[in-house]
């Protein structure tokens, strides 16, 4: 067991480190000058020169590279081109809201999709079951940031009872600020309800189908019981898998999202930050989404090693 | 189902009442459009820069009312000499920066110099290309000496990039402005929004509100939506063209239609065939509906203009007709410059709606003419690089929102690829001469040799659309430069 | 290998039927959008702007005084022509690499499943905003960001079926006469994992609709005068206030397209492969 662990670590290890080279090759390769973007159209080639000096623009590639990478492992992610802050600090600004975007639309599908998918695996083939699975189908379907436009149009624009985007700040008030994060929550949480949903209730059925299941219904188990105590926990495994799988999703892909509601989260920082050519904040956050994945990822595999001890020889 | 549980319950909680006062109000959120990269408008040319910091923190020897016209500042008052080489500014007393220093000569000495430098990263070191000298002779007198006498310099010192910052907080301006102006900077949440309170210890008139937030929203529709709902209570620049009308209609809100210096052309490569042809650039102007433009993209926001030039300016001339829409002339034209069938181009458009949109406008009535133009969408970064560096690009839209900018059409190597030496002649007699009717009389012959010889297609003013609160007064009208000067803005009740 | 697809089950199974159905209009509109419109859409009417639905124009008129009919109608191309071909790019080199890896094993495969892991922890969107940041917007390289990410997919699962069909007996008997591993995989491996492939390939082209009207969304995908459903929904979000049929019907597109895709995909497995019939 223990050996796996600590493969599946260092292959983690590894595949982090060749993102780190791919993130800077291919962010190098970005075409536009930071620098020449920061003074605009009027300003004279050599006050563009001193500032790309400022930056330090003219070291050697390899030499900024492991100069970065030196940085990320002692928690210094470099210094924003455009704003002049700490990199690190704009990512903690960024969290506070992405975080809790990510945190509430995944409660918000757990706490809707599951018990739907255990109703429908239950009623099989029932009216309940198909209709649940018809939205679900219809759900997977609809392209978030639509979805996010129809919200707006009915809460904001015509109900005027939700703020149609933006973001006040914690420091604000609490209220104000989950206020702004339930439409984008909403938003975000439907497709990923509908997966869960399906998946939840096909991984109950498989379970169902097996014979430990049946041995205990022929004991004379009520069915209640057999569904609650011995099927569910194990058709929870998958489930949580996808769960798992969906927060690394929504901590990076709410790219979309975010600009339809201009929140200030980490999707839309990189988003600025690719126009802006601020690519030291570009490389800080995909470095850490990618680590992000690594370490779920992992989690996932260890979790999955400790339900089911035969993978520990295998791979 | 659930689902509308969850609905219901936030919709209940979103009814509650919110705790607002309703005591005289103090406080404004605005809206901008654009978050400023940073906040020192002595290193970087990003407009909203100075749409923050301009006059609310920084303020230089002389600042821009709100008509355009040059108002003292930190110079109480100023002498020229009879040559037109040296001024004096005579400093007010009794001038703090936020950081509690004192100002005097010695900071404007600094502030000019370090933006000479070469070292400076200052943007528009133009600005102080006329400078020889500055002496600081006391310490509330400064000597400045010019090379050549310009009728521009009190403008120049006015701009935003000019503005008098000190030696102990120079290098820290961007994060942490200090400045002598009435406001300071509270707090700065990057990618959402900015707030400055009032500076207690004001050397002038003090401001009328405590506080003001800047909310950044780069969406239009958000921009809506935000106004209806009062989380923004000032749209100086509003982005949402096609919303306004309905924003007139609502008694709530007052909608100010006013000028900006920002005048929108379509820009040709001058030396890349076909366009080092002036009858293609002809045509291709003649081709072109202004209005249909303008309704199309700025939902009928904007004056046409014919030539370089503000048409709110004294010296203003209308030349549109000189290009008037007219197909079968344009048709004409292209095939006397040996283009009979058209030809295949490209157009690269920066992101801004006016670019976005009105470029695919023009394709379309470029196309009725034969002229099959690609759009190209670019960023900023890349339209910096490629069109406006290296001038790689056939023709491209963007607006020109800098004052007093006529001369960038003299200005070798701009990205026009534009020569001509009787232009050139003109510009320089314009910088040497104060305003009068002699320069208003050069002006107008820059602004008719340019509508004849299209460098590039003149299309429209950009309007300034300013849209707030009914109750909100002494916000700017115009935008004779780009910035929100709040000193005079309060609440009426 | 045994396939239950006579007509009569086909006809059977619901979501096959409405799948094929709703894919099969989507396609014809496609194609017939190539000969007749209802409107052209290169030229613009900027006084009929914003027209809401009437019998002239069905589903309104956007900010130019364009159809939107005829816009949904010339947009389907493109959410199917970058699905289509990235689909291609990932089954094209993705499907080789998984029955390169299950042939091969050891590291070979070892180096397959890692590079699959790197790909996959890059976050898709943000990734795809990147490559279209270095070269440019634009529907060819929507579908290079897109084709990118179905590379692993279309390994990882062609590997697995593949290697499940290494341990069976044709395959062993195939090895015991002598045939090498490159001819028992054209011969025996591949022919029988096109089901598995196939339902992949509907998967991945619904995803891939969905990620181009993403893509376009943001500004990234088909550039104008190219109509395409994300670019009409982008334009359609600051008029929200003012002409909603703008947002409503390019919409609904993509999810009747997507949901017949889906329903398809389903449909498919269920006929095809009865023991995936749980999976997703």
């Amino acid at each position: 067991m223990l050996s796996y662990a600590s493969n599946r670590v260092f292959i983690g290890i590894i595949t982090l480190l060749a993102a780190s080279v791919i993130i800077f090759a291919v962010l190098e390769v970005v075409p536009g000058d930071p620098a020449r973007l920061m003074l605009g159209m009027n300003a004279t080639e050599d006050a563009v020169r001193a500032l790309q000096e400022q930056m330090g623009f003219n070291q050697p590639l390899i030499w900024r590279y492991f100069n970065w990478l030196g940085g990320l492992l002692t928690g210094d992610f470099g210094k924003s081109y455009t704003y002049s802050v700490p990199v690190i600090d704009l990512i903690k600004e960024r969290i506070a809201v992405s975080l809790p975007l990510a945190l509430i639309s995944l409660a918000l599908s757990t706490m809707v999709a599951i018990p739907i998918g255990i109703f429908a695996a239950s009623r099989r083939g029932s009216v309940a079951d198909t209709s649940a699975m018809g939205i679900a189908q219809i759900g997977v379907a609809i392209p978030n940031f639509w979805f996010a436009l129809l919200l707006v149009y009915v809460f904001a624009v015509v109900l005027r009872l939700l703020p149609a985007g933006g973001f006040t700040g914690w420091e604000n008030g609490l209220w104000p600020s989950v206020k702004s994060l339930i439409l984008p929550s909403v938003a975000l949480a439907l497709p990923q309800a509908s997966i869960l949903a399906r998946v939840t209730r096909s991984s109950l059925l498989d379970v169902l189908g097996e014979n430990y299941i049946r041995t205990a219904r022929a004991k004379g188990l009520s069915r209640r019981k057999v569904l609650y105590h011995h099927a569910l926990r194990n058709a929870l495994i998958p489930v949580l898998t996808i769960i798992g799988m969906q927060f690394s999703f929504l901590l990076a892909g709410t790219i979309i999202v975010e600009n339809v509601f201009y929140l200030p989260g980490l999707g839309r920082l990189v988003f600025q930050a690719i126009t802006q050519r601020d690519l030291i904040v570009v490389e800080g956050v995909v470095i850490i989404l990618v680590a992000t994945v690594i370490v779920v990822n992992l989690l996932v595999d260890l979790s999955y090693a400790i339900v089911d001890p035969r993978l520990w020889s295998r791979r | 189902m659930n689902i509308w549980k969850v609905f219901l319950f936030g919709t209940a909680i979103a009814l509650l009442p919110s705790a607002t006062s309703f005591a005289a109000k103090t406080d404004l959120v605005l809206g901008i459009v654009l978050e400023p990269p940073h906040l020192d408008p002595t290193a970087g040319a990003a407009a909203a820069i100075d749409e923050i910091v301009y006059a609310n923190i920084f303020e230089g020897l002389t600042r821009i009312g709100p008509k355009g016209d040059v108002l003292p500042a930190l110079a109480e008052s100023w002498t020229k000499s009879d040559d037109g080489k040296v001024y004096t500014f005579k400093l007010h007393k009794d001038v703090k920066f936020h950081d509690g220093t004192t100002f005097d000569a010695g900071d404007v000495k600094f502030s000019l110099d370090r933006a000479r430098n070469e070292k400076s990263t200052n943007a528009q070191k133009g600005l102080f290309a006329a400078i020889d000298t500055v002496e600081s002779v006391d310490p509330l007198t400064v000597k400045v000496t010019l090379r050549q006498p310009s009728g521009d310099f009190l403008y120049n010192m006015a701009w935003g990039d000019a503005v008098i910052v000190a030696p102990e907080s120079a290098d820290t301006n961007k994060d942490k402005p200090v400045g002598t102006g009435p406001f300071k900077l509270e707090n700065w949440a990057k990618g959402s929004q900015i707030v400055i309170a009032k500076n207690p210890d004001y050397w002038g008139s003090p401001a009328q509100l405590n506080k003001a937030t800047f909310r950044i929203i780069p969406d239009p529709a958000a921009a809506t939506a935000a106004l209806l709902a009062g989380d923004v209570q000032a749209f100086p620049v509003f982005p949402s063209y096609e919303t306004i009308a309905q924003f007139q209609a609502d008694p709530r809100f007052k909608v100010v239609i006013g000028t900006t210096e920002g005048e929108t052309v379509m820009g040709m490569n001058n030396k890349k065939p076909p366009f080092d042809n002036v009858k293609v650039r002809q045509a291709i102007a003649h081709a072109i509906d202004r209005k249909t433009v303008i309704d199309g993209a700025m939902f009928g926001f904007g004056t046409p203009i014919g030539s370089f030039f503000p048409p709110h300016h004294p010296a203003y001339l209308d030349l549109t007709a000189e290009t008037a829409y007219d197909s079968a002339l344009a048709k004409k034209l292209l095939t006397e410059a040996g283009y009979p069938e058209g030809f295949k181009t490209t157009l690269k458009l920066p992101p801004p709606t006016y670019a976005r949109r009105g470029g695919e406008i023009i394709a379309a009535q470029l196309r009725d003419i034969g002229i099959e133009a690609e759009i190209i969408p670019v960023e900023w970064a890349q339209w910096l690089d490629q069109v406006f560096k290296n001038k790689n690009y056939d023709m491209t839209i963007v607006s020109h929102t800098e004052p007093n900018d006529l001369n960038i059409f003299a200005r070798d190597d701009y990205y026009f690829n534009y020569d001509s030496p009787p232009f050139k002649a003109m510009i320089k007699e314009i910088e040497a001469i104060s305003d009068g009717p002699e320069r208003t009389e050069l002006y107008r012959q820059a602004q008719k040799l340019l509508a004849a010889d299209e460098p590039a297609v003149f299309l429209f003013q950009l309007p300034k659309t300013g849209v707030w609160d009914a109750k909100i007064e002494g916000l700017w009208e115009n935008g004779p430069i780009q910035a929100n000067d709040l000193t005079a803005v309060k609440w009426t009740d | 290998m045994k396939r239950a697809t006579s007509t009569k089950s086909l006809i059977a199974n619901r979501s096959f039927l409405i799948g094929a159905t709703i894919t099969l209009i989507i396609g014809v509109m496609a194609g017939l959008s190539f000969a007749w419109t209802p409107y052209s859409v290169s030229t613009l009417d900027i006084v009929a702007k914003l027209k809401p639905p009437s019998i002239s124009h069905w589903l309104g008129t956007d900010h130019f005084g364009r159809d939107i009919l005829s816009m949904i109608m010339i947009g389907s191309r493109a959410s199917i022509f970058v699905a289509f071909v990235s689909v291609a790019i990932g089954a094209g080199i993705g499907i080789p690499l998984g029955l390169w890896a299950a042939a091969r094993g050891g590291l070979v495969d070892e180096m397959l499943m890692r590079f699959n892991d790197l790909i996959f922890a890059f976050p898709a969107l943000l990734s795809a905003v990147m490559i279209t940041a270095i070269f440019g917007p634009g529907a060819i390289n929507a579908i290079i960001a897109i084709g990118i990410f179905n590379i692993p997919v279309f390994a990882r699962v062609a590997r697995g079926a593949a290697l499940a069909l290494w341990v069976r007996e044709f395959v062993l008997a195939a090895r015991a006469i002598g045939k090498g591993e490159g001819r028992i995989t054209i011969d025996h491996i591949l022919p029988n994992m096109a089901n598995i492939l196939i339902i992949q390939g509907t998967i991945q082209f619904s995803l891939g609709i969905l990620a181009e009207a993403g893509l376009s969304y943001v500004g990234l995908g088909a550039q104008p005068p190219m109509p395409s459903w994300g670019r009409m929904l982008f334009e359609a979000q600051t008029m929200i206030g003012l002409a909603p049929h703008m947002a409503l019907f390019p919409g609904l597109a993509i999810v009747v397209t997507v949901l017949g895709l889906n329903l398809l995909g389903d449909g498919l497995r269920d006929l095809l492969d009865p023991k995936l019939r749980y999976m997703r």
